[in-house]
This record gives structure tokens, sequence and C-alpha cells, in this order.
């Protein structure tokens, strides 16, 4: 009784200061994890100097203008040409031919999986397209030159080249579709319940309900999957530069061999570049161009999701 | 009544449209389907292309008869006798290169008779040809090397084999093997994840727990964000610029007192690829992180713990499964890159296994692209048989992660 | 088979149980509703009056787990019966749910849609416009009927939903809760549009507002617990509104209409 007594009054008179306090290791610690967290704004400033100083410099040499760069069709920096139409020209006849493939399969499989499959038989057949979605592009480039070029020599004859862009094109196609499908199957489901029911009230059938009423509804996740697909291509590497071609062509015949943007900046850094040289900066030159052109398609992409997003929830 | 009524078809008319607008139906459904299986005919394709490629008949021939260099059968000889023999018929150089390489004294049989057939009597592939060639033209195939190349052998050939998997580079496709590329590729992905565990980690943990929502995290998190969706050669490029050319003197080891060596090492391509990861780590361990239900946060901040504790003690603990997840993911993202290797510089032949991070290096993917763009179908096969090793690594690495995730969705 | 007949009843149900899985949301319930009537259904919340619903035009058909026995009978046909085709179930039998759904699309679209998929092959400007008429919703919307519905307000957008399922010109249109999501003018418009509408179409609403029940229905189902300590709703009374509300048989829907329940 005597104890509990004197317990009661030291608590009593126990001081209290509630002011704050510095507490020395939290504030180091909270100032290392913003450090890392501000690593990643360092990355893309480092990402944004050294590509934008080495493009500078390919900019500003005196043989290269703006002129020669946009406005002829040869480019062999070596050599003095300058025109960067042939790179950009197969990388779009590459990548749209890989959209062509993944976009309507990505989306049909997305709708098959989503408003069709079973529970059961969704759990089944997703790994697949995951396992698809994790070979490393490397694998596609041996698949796209040592299955698809042949299979194309064999169904149209003596034009497709050994190296083409068609083959690289299906190819990256087929690497791209899971993305596309996975987005697109995200877009779908995340169409509130009660849409379908009203139009399963309206007397629609399945069928009905899932393409007229649940896929205009999806459309803008659809088109953010597009448009990462779209960037996914561009950015490819491996499958074009084992597979498209190596050497800048100026065509637009998918069947023949011409090198993309990627392409040309492995095949050229592979071998031994000296730095400082004009050879070097531009390959600094087209990665900036590709880092801008991806960069902005992410970020429409990620607005587009975000509103999506926000209309649904 | 209602004049509309009568626009509408009704009883038999009506059924019978309704039929026809199940029959438009299922056929969109069948076309949906075969979408599906199109994908999955692909993912087939590609395997038993690989496959195909890896096995099959091959036709060689030796350049020199090993009866030139000895009376027994080659397979007969013990370890001494082939080193007796290959320093007998080896240039001096030849033999100390060889002997700078790895003592030959203190190699295996196996490796000296290897030595032997590669160095000696030299075996020279004429043709390859696919498994299912092999198979179902076995005879024609026969008559075709008895035609055109007289005197050459024709075996049937796993091109993947164990040794394949412990020996080193080698500019003849008969003999080499992925040794050192799987070398290559552990030290950099270990390298890798070294560097962007802690601080993806340390990032995602800022980004849940720390940061307001204010101007700058949000840029912060969209930029992560983005980092993601960069091609991969454009960290390549970063690498070259900053890892290889700026921090040299570091990256190559020069200012630990290593000599002879440039930025293209073992440790640029792991900085690389850990930069190339780091936002995939950063995102995945922020999913982990909003996992943790928030009751077990306010439990700790109850008792009186700062943030840090609550951290520490409560969310990194329950937290760390997902992280774990997210980071095997992304090993298995950074063991299949090839582009940013390129870039950088990965060597195009070495043969000696790599002892550090300021080591040359090359890795699985590498060696495969080269391998791929060869013109010798023989390096085709090898290309394919070093694709399903690292298939094979690929997939044990997921299910692992998948085992992983399993069992913490079962904890919630 | 099909009578020529009209049909005594909208809608008559026979020893009907709903299950959801191995769980009997609604037992035993035997009611018939009667043609070109509002008949109300009320009841506490969780039993069962959305499930009865929608047993009523199959929509129960969505939940994997959930299936009926017992019979509902439309016109003297089964529609659990083998040979029925739900579709069709649900062309005859609309249904306006608790949040309003248009589809985004206009709202021109959003009632022409209904009405091509079932094959309408009149002039759909006008349906469209006698539609929203009829919903009393064309003289607010007249002028930007080529917008999308989402710009409309909630109590415009629950118009709009009834409009496209009057447009499809059902027998029996079900609703549930229409009214809860919004203000007490939007409220007054739907029940007032209510009292139109029950001149051509047979009408079954489930309503948590007692006042709404007394308001607009002519008969009124009371659910409730079958018994005490089970989930599983029945039935309990089922009568003219007016009895209901003044001279209950049952001690427990005295209890609820009167606000003495907990
Ligand atoms: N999809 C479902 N799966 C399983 N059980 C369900 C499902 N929908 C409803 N239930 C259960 O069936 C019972 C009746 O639900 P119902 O939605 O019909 O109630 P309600 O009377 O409409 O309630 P409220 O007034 O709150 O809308 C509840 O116990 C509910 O938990
Ligand atoms: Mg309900």
């Amino acid at each position: 009784m005597k104890q509990e007594n004197t317990i009661m009054e030291t608590q009593h008179f126990r001081p209290l200061d509630l002011r704050r306090k510095i507490r020395p290791g939290e504030s180091l610690i909270q100032a290392l994890l913003f450090l890392a967290g501000f690593l990643s704004i360092l990355i893309t400033l480092a990402i944004v100097y050294e590509l934008g100083k080495e493009a500078w410099l390919f900019f500003g040499s005196p043989d290269v203008t703006f002129a020669k760069f946009f406005g002829t069709t040869t480019w062999q920096p070596g050599i003095g040409h300058f025109g960067i139409w042939p790179l950009v020209t197969s990388t779009l006849i590459t990548s749209f031919i890989a959209i062509c493939v993944s976009l309507p399969l990505g989306l049909a499989t997305a709708l098959f999986l989503s408003e069709y499959a079973s529970p059961k038989a969704r759990s089944a057949l997703k790994p697949i397209l995951e396992i698809l979605a994790g070979i490393p592009t490397v694998v596609y480039g041996y698949f796209a030159l040592l299955f698809m070029t042949p299979l194309l020599q064999r169904i149209f004859g003596d034009g497709v080249e050994v190296y083409n862009m068609a083959s690289a094109g299906i190819v990256m196609g087929i690497m791209i579709l899971p993305l596309i499908s996975s987005m697109s199957e995200d877009a779908l489901s995340a169409v509130p319940r009660a849409l379908r029911e009203g139009a399963y009230a309206m007397g629609a059938t399945k069928f009905e309900t899932s393409l007229q009423v649940v896929l205009p509804a999806a459309l803008s996740g659809i088109g953010a999957a597009l448009i990462i697909g779209i960037s996914r291509a561009v950015g490819e590497t491996m499958i074009v530069a084992v597979a498209a071609g190596s050497g800048p062509n100026f065509t637009f015949n998918p069947f023949k061999a011409a090198e993309t943007m990627t392409g040309h900046i492995a095949r050229i850094s592979g071998g031994d570049l000296s730095y400082n040289s004009i050879d070097y900066n531009s390959l600094f030159a087209i990665a900036l161009m590709l880092f801008l052109v991806t960069l902005v398609l992410n970020l429409v992409s990620q607005s587009v999701i975000n509103r999506f997003r926000q209309r649904y929830e | 009544m209602n004049p509309n009524r009568d626009q509408f078809p009704e009883g038999d008319s009506f059924r019978r449209s309704l039929s026809g607008r199940y029959r438009l139906a299922s056929i969109w459904q069948a076309l949906f389907f075969s979408a599906l299986v199109i994908a999955i005919l692909s993912l087939m394709a590609l395997l038993y292309n690989v496959i195909d490629g890896s096995f099959g008949y091959v036709a060689y021939q030796y350049k020199n008869d090993p009866a030139q260099f000895t009376e027994k059968p080659l397979n007969d000889l013990n370890q001494q006798e082939l080193l007796a023999l290959l320093k007998s018929n080896l240039s001096a150089g030849a033999y100390k290169k060889l002997d700078n390489e790895k003592p030959i004294e203190k190699r295996s049989r196996a490796d000296l008779h290897t030595l032997v057939l590669e160095r000696l009597i030299q075996i020279d592939t004429k043709q390859t040809w696919s498994m299912t060639d092999s198979i179902l033209h076995s005879a024609k195939i026969k008559a075709e090397v008895a035609d055109q190349y007289p005197g050459a052998k024709l075996d049937f050939r796993s091109w993947l084999t164990f040794d394949f998997l412990v020996t080193p580079m080698s500019s003849k496709a008969e003999f080499a093997g992925v040794r050192t590329a799987i070398l290559g590729s552990l030290w950099m992905v270990g390298i890798a994840i070294l560097f962007a565990l802690p601080i993806g980690t340390g990032a995602a943990i800022y980004l849940q727990e720390y940061a307001d929502k204010n101007f700058l995290n949000r840029v912060i998190q969209t930029n992560i964000n983005n980092l993601a969706g960069v091609p991969s050669i454009v960290y390549g490029m970063l690498g070259l610029a900053i890892f290889v050319r700026a921090f040299e003197p570091f990256t190559s080891g020069s200012i630990f007192g290593m000599t002879d060596t440039n930025g293209r090492t073992i440790l640029s391509a792991g900085l690389t690829m850990g930069t190339l990861v780091l936002p995939l780590i950063i995102i995945n361990a922020q999913e982990a992180i909003k996992a943790v239900p928030d009751s077990l946060r306010q439990a700790a901040f109850g008792v009186g713990a700062t943030r840090w504790q609550t951290v520490w003690h409560h969310v990194l603990p329950n937290a760390l499964p997902g992280i774990l997840t997210g980071s095997i993911l992304a090993v298995s993202r950074a063991i299949g890159e090839t582009a940013p290797l390129i870039v950088i510089g990965a060597s195009t032949f070495i043969s000696i296994d790599p002892d550090g991070p300021f080591s040359k290096f090359t890795a699985l993917p590498i060696q495969i692209y080269q391998w791929t763009t060869r013109a010798q179908s023989e390096f085709h096969a090898i290309a394919a048989s070093a694709i399903i090793v690292l298939l094979i690594l690929l997939l044990t690495l997921n299910a692992t992660a998948v085992l992983l995730r399993n069992r913490v969705q079962r904890k919630y | 088979m099909q009578n020529t007949q009209p049909p005594e009843y909208a809608i008559e149900t026979k020893n009907l149980f709903i299950f959801y899985g191995s769980f009997a949301a609604v037992s035993e319930v035997n009611i018939k509703i009667e043609r070109q009537k509002v008949t109300a259904i009320i009841g506490p919340s969780g039993c069962g009056k959305s499930t009865l619903l929608r047993a009523f035009n199959r929509m129960n058909d969505f939940v994997p787990s959930s299936y009926v026995t017992g019979e509902v009978l439309l016109h003297g046909q089964n529609l659990y019966g083998s040979n029925i085709d739900p579709v069709e179930v649900r062309r005859r039998i609309g249904m306006v749910f608790q949040k309003p759904n248009p589809f985004p699309k206009s709202i021109y679209e959003n009632i022409a849609w209904g009405a091509r998929i079932n094959g309408f092959k009149g002039n759909m400007d006008e349906l469209v416009e006698q539609s929203l008429r009829g919903a009393a919703l064309w003289e607010e919307v007249k002028d930007k009927i080529h917008k999308s519905a989402y710009e409309l307000s909630g109590g415009q957008q629950q118009r709009l939903c009834i409009a496209r399922t009057i447009a499809i010109q059902p027998d029996i249109i079900l609703m549930d809760e229409p009214a809860s999501a919004l203000d007490p003018i939007s409220t007054l418009r739907i029940e007032e549009l209510m009292q139109e509408l029950k001149k051509n179409y047979t009408i079954i609403i489930v309503t948590h507002n007692m006042q709404q029940a007394a308001r607009v229905s002519d008969y009124t189902a009371m659910m409730m617990l079958d018994r005490e300590g089970s989930r599983s709703g029945t039935v309990i009374e089922f009568s003219e509104t007016k009895r209901i509300f003044t001279n209950p048989k049952d001690k427990r829907t005295e209890d609820y209409v009167t606000g003495r329940f907990g």
C-alpha cells in the first residue's frame, strides 16, 4: 500500500516536457532515405546531361547541319553523311509491324481472358503470357533470325532478305503482346460491374456487352497500353540488332534489311569506338532522340492511365 | 399503347435475330481465343526452335589424322601421355600461353583430351543439322555427307552438355562453353543488386513512409515511373558516359593500383545494370510496403515508437518477402539484358574467369548475341544451347519469386 | 408456348429459394405481382430484397455461385426453365439500379443502343425523344443529346437510365432503390415518373424509404429474416400497401413500418 502511494506520487510529479526534440539519428536516416529517392532525379538529369552534351557536340560540328540531318537520306557519319532518315524509317517500320501484330492479338487475348475465360482457365493461361514476357529479347532475336526469317522466306519467296525488318517487327510484336494484353486486361477489369449489369438488363448478350459497352469504357486504358507498346517497340534493341540488318538503308520494303536507331547504336558502340569522334557523338544524338520520344510516350500513357483510374474509382 | 412497340421484332422473328446475335458472338469468341492460341503457339515455336537447334547431326573431319601423333586410340591415353603429346607437338609459344592461363600439368585428363583435339588434331566442322532434320531425313543426310564430304564423320551430337557449362570460351564452336559468361553474369548481377537493393529499398521507404504530398515528391514518383520505361540501350549510353568514361579511375581500379585495365569492367557493367533495375526495385518495394497494414504502424506509434523505429521493426520485416520477390524479378531482368552491355563494351572474346570487379567481362546474353550473329551453323547450335541455359536460369529465379509471393499472400 | 390471353399476373413465384453457394439468401417466396401496378419490396438491410429482385430478370446469373430452386413464372413460363433464354428474359424485364450507370456514350447513344441491339426498325430519333419525354428528361437535355451522358447530374443520369429502359419497351421494370443516391427533388421527380409509367408498365421497386413505399406503391411485400438467428430472408407479408401501413397482420411488419425496429 505504501509503495503504491510513492509510485502514484512520483508519477504525479514526474516532469513532463513535450517540446519537439531533435533526434540526430532519426534526422540522419531521413536524410539518407531522401537521398536514395532523390538519386532517381539525378539519374534522369545525368541521362539528359550526358546525352545532351555529346549530342550538342555532334550538332555543333561544322559538318553537321539540321538541313543535312533532317533533309538527306544517307547515314554515314564516318564519311560525312548525316541524314537521319534511314534509321528513323526503319525504326518506324519495325515498330509499326510490331504494333500491327501485338495490338489486335494482345487486345483479343485480353478480351478472352477477362470476359470469357473461367477464373481457373485464366490462372492457367496467364502464366504462359508471363513466360512470354520474361524471355530476354536476345532470345527473341535468335528466334527472329533462325525461325521467323526462314518462315517468311518459305511463304514469300526469295524477295525476303536474310536480315529484314518484317521478321524483326513480327517477333517484336510477339514480345510486346503480353504487355499490351495485361495492360488491356487491367483496363477491362477496371470497368465497373454496374456498367455490365446495365447492359445485360437491356437484353444485351455477353458479347454485345463486352464489345460495345466494356471495350469502349476501357478504351483510354487500352490507349495507354498501345502507347507503352509503341515506346517499347521504338526502344527495343536486341531483336532488331540481330535480325533487322546491320547497315542503314533507306527503304520502305519490310523484306529488306535496314538498321534501326537502336540497332545502329548497338553495332557501332560494340566495335572499338574512339571517344570524341563524330561517330561517338552521333550515337548520343540518336540516343537522345530515343530518350525524348520514349519519355513523351511514357508521360502521355501515364497521364491517360491516371485519368482513367480517377474516372472509375 | 406505345406505337414504338410494333417496331421491335417479336416472337419468332425476335428469336431468329437473337440466334443470329449468338452466332456472331461465338465467331468473335473463337477469334479472341485464337489470338491466345497464337500467343501460345509462338511460345512453343520459340522453345522448339531453341531445342531443335541444340541437338542434331554434325558432319566433321579431322584436319590431322590422330595416327600422326600416337599409335594408341586417343581415348585410351592417360593424363601423362596426353601431356607429353601436347608438349612435343605444340609450339613453345603456344604451350607457354596455355600454361599461363592455367598450369598445364594441373589440368584434368578431360581438359587435356579436349586440348589435343582442339590444337593438334583440329576438328573441322563441315555442316550441322537441326534435330528435326536429323530425325526425319537421316538417310538423306547420310547420303549427302558421303557425297559432299568424303572422309567426314557424321555424329548425332548434343551441343548442350555438362562440359558446355564448365568450359570457358573458345574460338571453335565445338570446344566452346559458357563458364566465363555465366561467371560474368553472376558477378555483374551481384554488383547490380548490391548497388540497387539498398538504395531502391531506401527510396521506397522514403516515398511510402516519409514523403509528404508535395511537388518535389510527386516529381520523384513520376520520374521513377518514367525511368522504368526508358529503353535499356539508353542506360547503356549512360553507363558508357558515366561509369566507363567519367569514373574510369574508379571503375577500372586504377586508383586501387590496378594497371593495364580500362573502364570496361564488370564493375561498370554491374553499376549500369543496377541503375537500370533501380526503378523496378523501387516500384516493387513500394508495393510491398503498401501491402503492410496500417494498423501495424498505428500500433507501433501508439506505444511511442519513432517513425524509423516503426519502419525498421515493423514495416520492413513484414515487407521483406515482397521486397525480395521484387529483387528476384529485377535480377532476372538484369540477367537477360543485353543491349546496355554491348554499349558499355563487353569483351567479344575472353576465356579467363573473371576474378574481381575490375576484370574485363562477358555475359551469357552477350555470348548468345555473338554466336547468333555468326554465319556458321555450329555457332547457332551453341547459341541455342546457351539460350537453354539462360532460360533454365530465369525459370528457376521466377519460380522462386512465385513461391515467395504465394507464401506472402497466404500470410495476410 | 405463348398464351393469347393476357396473363392474370405479371410475375408469380412458387416456392422460390435463392442460394449463394450453400447459403439460402432468400427462402420460400410465394407472391403474385399484379400487372400495371407498382409493387414495393421493403425490409431491413441484408434480408434479400435485391437478391429477390434480381432473380426476376436472372441478373443473379452473373454471380457464379448463385442458383435458384422453385419457379418464377412470367406468362406461365418458368424463367428458370431449361429452354429459357436469359437474354430474352432481360429484354422483357428491364432494370434500373441503385446507382445510376449510364454507358460511357452520348445521351442519344445510351438510349439508341438497347433499341438497336434488339432490332428496332422504326425512327430512332423519334424513339429517343419519346423515351426521354417518358422519363421526364427531354426538356433538360434536348440541346445536348449528343454530349456524353457523364455530363448529366446524378438525378438526370438516373432518369436517363429509366429512359433507356423504357426505350426497349419491356413488360416489367425492376428498380433497386432507384432514388437512394439522389436528392429530395430528384427523388420526387422519379416518384412522379413511376406514377406515370405504371400506366404502361408493371413496376417492382425496392426501397428503404417507408414514405416512398407508401406514396408510390399499390402493393407491398415485406421481407424479413425468416426467424431469429437465421440469415435467410423471406416475404413475411404481402398485400395492398394501404393495409401494410395501416393494418398489418404481422407484428414484425407493424414494428418495421412504424420504425420501432432497431
Ligand atoms: N454475390 C453474393 N454472394 C454471396 N452472398 C451474397 C451476394 N450478394 C448478396 N449476398 C448475401 O445475400 C444476403 C442478401 O443480400 P441482398 O443484397 O439481397 O440484401 P438487401 O436486402 O438488398 O440489402 P440492402 O438493403 O442492404 O441492399 C446477404 O446476407 C448478403 O450477404
Ligand atoms: Mg439491396
